[in-house]
């Protein structure tokens, strides 16, 4: 196995699904000449030339809604948003024509478009920079959000969705586009839709995505040490398809529930989660099922406290420490 | 407030009795058929008693929602879909059903979609708002104002791609071009050089909205000039004026790949929706002498007729098929079943709805 970061590993896979379709475009604000806003696209224009590798102007509304016209004739476009945060000023594009078409044409259009790019706080970047809206896109149906955690899973949930003929929505973050991880050196689609559970354990289960994962393991192998406690990591990898199932068998297993998101809590993915494990396991609980979600409010600048309002190490420790009293 | 008139080279304010313009010559019409010229006109007469005919089943209640009737335009439809080639397409706003049945579509698929039947063209899932024909390169019927242009330029952007010598043709109104979805895809087309011609249908209001109420600077097409890109203007009360213009600009697109805002001035004579009374802000008089000077399908057929090409008994005849064509499409959207509870939940995922060759897995669905 190669050790890529999170990074290399999205554009490994973006190189290689565009050698293997020529349908696949990559565009969006900065990817060609400047390699990126985050330098995950560095290279490919070089490899694949400005046909495929397209610089676009800064008008989310505009290029994405001609990605999605464009996918209903069959380009596969990889549409890369500099921040997920911009997705507001084209979320009629998203939400309304991505989303929707193939439903008001009877099942006579796909969409198959992969829209990604970075969507997370802890930069210092304030509000309008910081939005997690992995909840807001898998509210609507007909679309896939998938957040990978670590540089394996993203190549090969990259690949799987560039493969997918409805629309995915892909969340990464550029926290996590310096972290390394082992990659397999023979190609790895990953199937949407399935969780993976990072770290076994019997006591305490959290569940969790993206960046969160890290902050999870680590308040794990804190409590493992310190409080004798062994939790059980699973990582959902994509909101929608949801492998609740996973999520389900975990329960059975510790009976004990923290759902640990970077998302502001109301209507939050974790919300949905608590309603369905409640649901469909509500004799497996042996207590009320515990959240560690962002504190509510605006993401805030000031750096130190920025911090404090995420999810982080800390404050998964003291929540799963709550959650089993 | 009155319509603002679009300024065209050859202003035909006489009256229904217009006959040949300049652009009866103009070689995209001269070489047409007599039989041609007979199917561009029937086309006209059977949206509109199509149209007709759907009004009063959503009088009698049998159509929900909104029904926003294209009576008094039909010539701008009949006219830019009659030149599409095999890799021409059409994209268009919620006023659709004449570019629908332009484009080829059947009127009982049309009308049972009004109706909500699943044997609708888009299963009784869209709505009027919402037709759709991808086999005849009709990507619809689109409810958000202005949503469908970047879509309609992503058409063109795929058309390019994959090296095809057609051209998109993207429908709005006059409402239309104050959204900056619109202005983002016009900068798009023209930056890039796309084959999309955007067709601004300047009926004269946005609902209640003249023009002169919602939309700065002299003309609506005239601000390609800001995008460099070419624009036109034409009178699209007369058919063989649409062609002519839109020939010209099409070809430009597909040899090209120019782009261009065509602003093709028309005139609804029925309410924004079937819900507008239409009372507030327009007058009785300027609806009469539209439909007294300016009726496309009256002009057209004068023309056909003076040409020799129509016989009062043959245009007699073609109305009298276009009304027989209607209610059997109300019949059948009638006698159709409705979509089930069951169906709600198909043509969401195409790998939901083609479940032998899904490759995820997990939920999809939620309760
Ligand atoms: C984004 C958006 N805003 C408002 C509406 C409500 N609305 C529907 S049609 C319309 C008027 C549009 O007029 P125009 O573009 O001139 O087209 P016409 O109806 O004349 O064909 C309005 C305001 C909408 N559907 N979408
Ligand atoms: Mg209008």
């Amino acid at each position: 196995m190669a050790v890529l970061t999170y990074r290399e590993a999205i554009r490994a896979a973006l190189a290689e699904e565009l050698t293997r379709d020529e349908n696949v475009v990559l565009m969006g604000e900065e990817v060609a000449q400047f390699h990126g806003a985050y330098k995950v696209s560095e290279g490919l224009l070089e490899k694949f030339g400005p046909d495929r590798i397209v610089d676009t102007p800064i008008s989310e509304a505009g290029f994405i809604g001609m990605g999605v016209g464009a996918s209903m004739l069959g380009i596969r476009p990889v549409m890369e948003l500099m921040f997920w945060s911009f997705y507001s000023v084209a979320f009629d594009q998203i939400l309304n024509n991505a989303a929707n078409v193939r439903y008001m044409s009877g099942g006579l259009i796909n969409c198959p478009i992969v829209i990604r790019g970075p969507a997370n706080g802890g930069t210092n970047v304030g509000a309008t920079h910081s939005h997690t809206p992995e909840n807001v896109l898998a509210n609507h149906p007909g679309v896939k959000v998938i957040v990978p955690s670590t540089a394996r899973d993203a190549k090969g949930l990259l690949k799987a969705a560039i493969r997918d003929n409805d629309p995915c929505f892909f969340l990464e973050n550029t926290l996590l586009y310096g972290e390394k991880g082992e990659v397999p050196d023979t190609e790895e689609v990953i199937p949407l839709g399935v969780a993976d559970i990072k770290r076994e354990g019997t006591d305490l289960t959290i569940v969790t995505y993206g960046r969160s994962v890290l902050h999870s393991l680590a308040a794990a192998s804190i409590l493992e040490k310190e409080h004798d406690i062994s939790v059980e990591v699973v990582d959902l990898r994509t909101i929608r398809p949801l492998d609740i199932d996973t999520v389900l068998a975990s329960v059975k297993k510790t009976h004990r529930v923290l759902i640990v998101e970077e998302q502001k809590p109301f209507a939050s993915v974790g919300s949905q989660l608590a309603y369905m494990i409640q649901r469909e396991a509500f004799d497996e609980l042996d207590g009320p099922i515990h959240r560690l979600a962002t504190i509510d409010a605006p993401a805030i600048y000031s750096p130190p406290v920025e911090v404090e309002q995420l999810p982080n190490p800390q404050r998964v420790l003291k929540a799963a420490l709550a959650a089993v009293a | 407030m009155s319509k603002k008139a679009v300024p065209t080279a050859d202003q035909k304010d006489a009256a229904n009795v217009a006959c040949p313009g300049p652009s009866a010559t103009a070689p995209i019409n001269a070489k047409l058929s007599k039989e041609e010229k007979i199917e561009l006109h029937r086309k006209m007469v059977r949206i509109r008693r199509f149209e007709e005919r759907s009004l009063r089943s959503y009088q009698s209640k049998k159509i929900g929602g909104f029904l926003h009737l294209y009576i008094g335009q039909e010539a701008v439809a009949v006219g830019c879909c009659s030149l599409m080639g095999k890799d021409d397409h059409v994209i268009t706003a919620y006023r659709d059903h004449g570019h629908a049945m332009a484009v080829g579509m059947d009127t009982k698929a049309l009308m049972a979609e009004l109706y909500g039947k699943i044997t609708g063209c888009s299963k009784g899932k869209g709505g009027s708002m919402h037709y759709f024909a991808p086999s005849l390169n009709y990507w619809g019927g689109h409810g958000i104002v202005g949503g469908q242009i970047p879509l309609g330029t992503g058409l063109a952007y795929a058309l390019k791609y994959k090296k095809l010598k057609g051209a998109a043709m993207a429908f709005m109104g006059d409402g239309a071009v104050n959204q900056g979805a619109v202005h983002e895809a016009y900068n798009l087309a023209a930056l890039w050089n796309l084959p999309v011609i955007f067709v601004i249908e300047n009926n004269g209001y946005s609902m209640g909205t003249s023009q002169e109420r919602s939309s700065a600077g002299p003309g609506l097409a005239q601000r390609a000039e800001a995008y460099g890109m070419n624009w036109g203007t034409c009178f699209g009360h007369d058919v063989y004026e649409v062609r002519a213009t839109m020939d010209k600009f099409l070809t430009l697109a597909r040899e090209k790949h120019q782009p261009a805002v065509v602003e093709i001035d028309t005139y609804r004579y029925r309410g924004h929706s079937v819900a507008d009374p239409d009372k507030t802000y327009r007058t009785r008089e300027e609806i009469e002498e539209y439909r007294r000077t300016k009726d496309p399908i009256q002009l057209f057929q004068n023309t056909l007729l003076a040409e020799g090409v129509l016989t009062e008994a043959l245009a007699e005849q073609i109305n009298a098929e276009a009304l027989a064509e209607a209610d059997p499409a109300a019949d059948f959207a009638e006698a159709s079943p409705f979509p089930t509870p069951d169906d709600i939940q198909k043509d969401v995922y195409w790998e939901t709805d083609n479940p032998e060759k899904r490759t995820s897995k997990g939920r999809l669905f939620f309760d």
